[in-house]
């Protein structure tokens, strides 16, 4: 990879980052940074936005046009400034519980939109910045600060939660495949809509400790073992997909993008210049 | 001739979390006296980057040369 290229894009300064060590939202950053070097992104043509939470630190680390927002509100401020400039690449970073519980209404009305933002969710199961609690994906069964013998609340599919509210790129990557996550992000910024990533991650701090997971290494085995391609998982039994985590490209399809709907708009009832 | 590879581990950097350890294929690394990553047999370095790849701290260089 051109890593002198990629480095360009770091803040230096604040490195090394606060990320615990081994922590997966270090390897998505890697990839989105090697996403957009490969898409021929220029930094100051390019916005990171984030909300509140571990994953939210990244727009910190990366050197090009980012804001930092409030919590589960950073679609909303993204939405804003793809609005005020359509031109831009627009890059939302959120966690589980940034997209999928404070912001879970911005996140279906973005998709709902099909707004050309690339929303790059990190689901590691649990909110990890304040302490472990329980979060919309944690997983049945398991355990959490708030969930000390396990959780009962089914979790939220955030695939098929953007493939039903309308996004026209969804897709789901591993942090045990970087290059395939970078090369969904590749797409995903590729795609003209809304596009979705969700890249599973891993919090050894706060989850893999209750659930046996303690180590980096154990979080990397556990995700080779259990992640199932989309091809092979079509022809397997629900049974046997239980506790898997298919990975692949879920919607891959064309519709109106918004910001070319306002243009058009605007132009229509505006009455000319 | 087989290819020749640098691996560079930016201690500053580098936590030690050990995924460059377990991902490697052919075992280049280990801990040093500071619990950091250190390429130790990069004579044997196949120019894969999955350390590269994988490392969460953006520590990990892979230069290749013929």
């Amino acid at each position: 990879m051109p890593r002198p290229e990629v480095l360009d894009w770091l803040r230096k300064r604040f490195f090394p980052h606060m990320w615990c060590p081994g922590c997966g939202h270090g390897i998505i950053m890697h990839a989105i940074l090697r996403a957009l070097v490969d898409s021929g992104k220029k930094r100051e043509e390019t916005v990171i936005a984030s909300g509140i939470g571990c994953s939210s630190r990244m727009p910190g680390y990366i050197d090009s046009c980012t804001i930092h927002t409030t919590h589960g509100r950073s679609l909303a401020f993204a939405t804003g400034i793809k609005l005020a400039n359509p031109e831009l690449t627009i890059v939302d970073v959120m966690g589980d519980g940034d997209c999928t519980a404070i912001g879970g209404n911005h996140f279906i009305h973005a998709c709902r939109r099909n707004i050309g933002i690339t929303a790059v969710v990190m689901n590691n199961n649990i909110y990890g910045m304040t302490g472990g609690q329980a979060s919309p994906t944690t997983p049945l069964g398991a355990r959490a600060t708030t969930a000390p013998y396990g959780a009962i609340d089914p979790p939220f599919d955030v695939c098929k939660l953007a493939q039903g509210a309308g996004a026209t790129y969804v897709a789901r990557a591993t942090i045990a495949q970087p290059v395939l996550c970078e090369q969904y992000i590749k797409n995903g910024i590729a795609n003209k809509g809304f596009s979705v990533v969700e890249i599973i991650s891993s919090c050894h701090t706060q989850f893999g400790r209750k659930n046996n997971r303690r180590t980096p290494v154990d979080n990397l085995n556990y995700f080779k073992n259990n992640s199932v391609p989309l091809a092979k998982a079509q022809s397997m039994s629900p049974v046997d997909l239980e506790g898997k985590i298919v990975t692949g490209e879920f919607v891959k399809r064309e519709a109106p993008e918004y910001t070319e709907l306002y243009r058009s708009l605007v132009e229509r009832v505006g009455g000319g210049k | 001739m087989p290819k020749k590879f640098t691996v560079e581990v930016n201690s500053q950097w580098c936590k030690g979390c050990g995924l460059c350890l377990a991902v490697c294929p052919k075992k280049v690394f280990d801990f040093d006296e500071n619990l950091k990553s250190t390429p130790k047999r990069m004579e044997d370095c196949i120019g894969c980057k999955q350390c590269d790849n994988i490392c969460p701290d953006l520590a990990i260089t892979v230069e290749g040369s013929a």
